[in-house]
C-alpha cells in the first residue's frame, strides 16, 4: 500500500480516537447542563433546603463546600509547599528522604474512603474535634498533600540548578536562593498543583462522609467546629437516600458543583499563564 | 618574595571515589592573571570551585590539603563561607543572568551583603559595569530584563555582577566559551584592565587564549599539575614533554 495512504489512514484513526475521548466529557457536561439548568434560580442558589430537601435551595451546601475547601487550603498549602521546598532544596539523598518520597507516592494511591476512616479515628474521635469543618478540612488536607508536594517539588526542580549556584557564589545562602530566585520561578507550577489538589478535595465525598458532612442541616455552620452540608455529599444523599426526589434538583446540584470546580480550574489556568508571561528564562 | 595572594598546598580531591585532583601545590600571585590550562577533565574547574568553596554544595566528595587566602585557611572551621565568596568572586562558563533586570543583577550581591545606601549602590552599579566594559551599552536600559542582552553582553553582565562585590580574587571558568571573537576580545580587554586591582584566575577556552592573557600559567593533566611557572615561558619553552605536546597541538 502507498505509504502516504497509510499515513492518511493513521491520522484519521488517531483523530477518531481523540474524538472518542472528548465525547464522554461533552456528554457528561451536556446532560448535566440540559437537565439541571431548569433548577437553577436565585432561590435555589441562596435558599435553605425545605420539605425534606425536595424543595428550596442548596445554599448551605455551597457555603459548606467553599468553607471546607478554604480550610483545606489553609492546612495543606503551608505544609505541602514547605515540605516540597525542604525535599527539593535542602534534603540530602539519604534512606530517610528516600522513604519519605516513597511514602508520598504511596499516599497518593490510598483510596479516599480510607482517608475518611482515618480522619474519623484521628480528628473526630481521638482529638475530639467531633464531626466538624475542622476535622473534615484536615482530612481533606492530608488527602491532598501528596498532590501538592509532588507538583510543587517538580516545579522547584524545574528551575535550573545554576541559578542556585549563582546566588551562593555571590555570598547568598541556600534560603536566599530559594526565596529570591527559585520560589518565584516555580510559583506558576506550584499554584497549578495546589489548585488541582484543592479541586480534587472540593469534589470528594468519601473523606467527608464521616468527618464533617451533615445529612440535612438547613442553616449555615456557626463555627469551625460545626457540621455542615456540602455539595458532593448532598448530591449523594438526594440521589440515593431520599425517595421521590425531583431529578432536576439532582442535576441542578451537580451543575452547581461542576461550575464551581470548572471555574476554579479556569482561575488556575489564568493565574498560571499570568505568571508564565512574567517568567524570564 | 612577598606572600602570594592564594596558596594552594598539596590539594587532593575526589568525587565519589574518583580522584579529580592529586597533590596540587602552587602559589597564585596578586594583581596578575594566572591561567589554568590543559585538556578537559584535568581538574582546572574543580580547583577553581574549591577556591570559593562552591563544591560544598556537592555531596560525596573528599578533599585534603590546604588553600590559603592571604595566609588564612579558607576551609578552617568557623570561617564565614558567605564572606569568603564575597572576597572570591566566580564567573561561569555560560552567562547566567538571574531572572531580573540588569540593575538588579549587578546589585544582587551587594544587597545580599546588606548594603542598602542608595548612593553606594549607584556607585557600585556604574563602577562594576564600567569595569566589565558594558556601561556604555546598557546605561540607558538598566531596568530592562537581563535576558534581553546578547550573549556577550550577558557574560560581561555576569562579570560586572561579581565585580560589584569588589572581590579580591576573581575566578573565571571558560568565560568566553560561548562568545563570538568580538565579545571575547572585549572580555579579555576588560581582564587586562581588571588585573590592576584584582587577582585573576582564569580557565581559558583555548591554548591561544591562555597564551594571550597569561601572566603566569599552570598546565593540568588528568588531575595533576604538570608544570607551573611565572611568566609566559611555558608557551614557548615548556620544560615538560607533555606540556610541549599540548601547547604545540599534538594532543588536546
Amino acid at each position: 500500500m502507498n505509504r502516504f495512504l497509510v499515513q492518511r489512514l493513521g491520522f484519521i484513526l488517531l483523530g477518531l480516537i481523540t474524538l472518542l475521548v472528548v465525547i464522554p466529557i461533552l456528554l457528561v457536561i451536556g446532560t448535566i447542563v440540559v437537565r439541571g439548568i431548569a433548577a437553577i434560580s436565585w432561590e435555589f442558589l441562596t435558599g435553605m433546603p425545605s420539605n425534606g430537601m425536595k424543595a428550596g435551595g442548596i445554599f448551605p451546601a455551597i457555603v459548606g463546600t467553599l468553607l471546607l475547601t478554604l480550610g483545606t487550603a489553609m492546612a495543606a498549602i503551608p505544609v505541602g509547599v514547605g515540605g516540597a521546598i525542604y525535599l527539593s532544596e535542602y534534603a540530602r539523598d539519604t534512606p530517610l528522604t528516600r522513604s519519605i518520597r516513597l511514602a508520598i507516592i504511596n499516599l497518593a494511591g490510598v483510596p479516599s474512603v480510607v482517608y475518611g476512616l482515618f480522619g474519623l479515628g484521628l480528628f473526630v474521635i481521638f482529638l475530639q474535634f467531633g464531626t466538624s469543618i475542622v476535622a473534615g478540612a484536615l482530612t481533606l488536607a492530608i488527602m491532598t498533600l501528596p498532590v501538592i508536594i509532588s507538583a510543587s517539588e517538580e516545579a522547584l526542580r524545574a528551575v535550573p540548578v545554576e541559578f542556585r549556584t549563582v546566588v551562593v557564589s555571590l555570598g547568598g545562602t541556600r534560603w536566599q536562593s530559594t526565596q529570591h530566585v527559585v520560589l518565584p520561578q516555580a510559583l506558576p507550577g506550584i499554584i497549578t498543583g495546589v489548585i488541582l489538589g484543592l479541586l480534587r478535595a472540593a469534589g470528594e465525598t468519601a473523606p467527608i462522609l464521616f468527618t464533617v458532612a451533615a445529612f440535612y442541616l438547613p442553616r449555615l455552620p456557626q463555627s469551625p467546629f460545626d457540621q455542615t452540608m456540602t455539595l458532593p455529599y448532598h448530591l449523594y444523599v438526594i440521589s440515593t437516600q431520599v425517595p421521590g426526589m425531583p431529578a432536576e434538583i439532582q442535576y441542578g446540584t451537580a451543575l452547581v458543583l461542576l461550575v464551581l470546580i470548572l471555574s476554579m480550574n479556569i482561575l488556575a489556568t489564568v493565574i498560571r499563564s499570568y505568571f508564565r508571561r512574567r517568567r524570564q528564562w | 618574595m612577598h606572600e602570594p595572594k592564594l596558596g594552594i598546598q598539596d590539594v587532593s580531591y575526589a568525587y565519589e571515589g574518583q580522584p579529580a585532583l592529586s597533590h596540587v601545590t602552587l602559589d597564585v600571585p596578586a594583581n596578575a592573571i594566572t591561567v589554568f590550562f590543559g585538556p578537559a577533565g584535568g581538574g582546572k574547574t574543580t580547583l577553581l570551585r574549591l577556591i570559593n568553596r562552591l563544591n560544598d554544595l556537592v555531596e560525596g566528595t573528599r578533599m585534603s590539603g590546604r588553600i590559603l587566602l592571604d595566609g588564612q585557611d579558607i576551609y578552617a572551621p568557623g570561617l564565614d563561607v558567605s564572606d569568603l565568596r564575597r572576597r572570591v568572586g566566580m564567573v561561569f562558563a555560560l552567562p547566567l543572568p538571574l531572572p531580573a533586570t540588569i540593575r538588579e543583577n549587578v546589585l544582587y550581591g551587594p544587597m545580599l551583603a546588606g548594603i542598602s545606601a542608595r548612593a553606594r549602590l549607584e556607585e557600585a552599579l556604574e563602577r562594576s559595569l564600567t569595569q566589565a566594559a558594558l556601561w556604555d551599552e546598557v546605561k540607558d536600559r538598566l531596568d530592562e530584563p537581563a535576558n534581553t542582552l546578547s550573549g556577550g553582553q550577558q557574560q560581561r553582565l555576569c562579570i560586572a555582577r561579581s565585580l560589584a562585590l569588589e572581590p579580591e580574587v576573581l575566578l573565571l571558568d571558560e568565560p568566553t566559551s560561548g562568545l563570538d571573537p568580538i565579545s571575547t576580545g572585549k572580555v579579555e580587554d576588560s581582564l587586562f584592565e581588571l588585573k590592576k586591582s584584582y587577582t585573576i584566575l582564569i580557565v581559558p577556552h583555548s591554548v591561544q587564549q591562555a597564551a594571550r592573557v597569561a601572566d603566569h600559567a599552570a598546565f593540568f593533566l588528568m588531575g595533576e599539575l604538570i608544570e607551573f611557572r611565572p611568566g609566559r615561558d611555558i608557551f614557548t619553552f615548556p620544560h615538560d614533554r607533555r606540556t610541549e605536546d599540548y601547547v604545540t597541538g599534538r594532543f588536546g
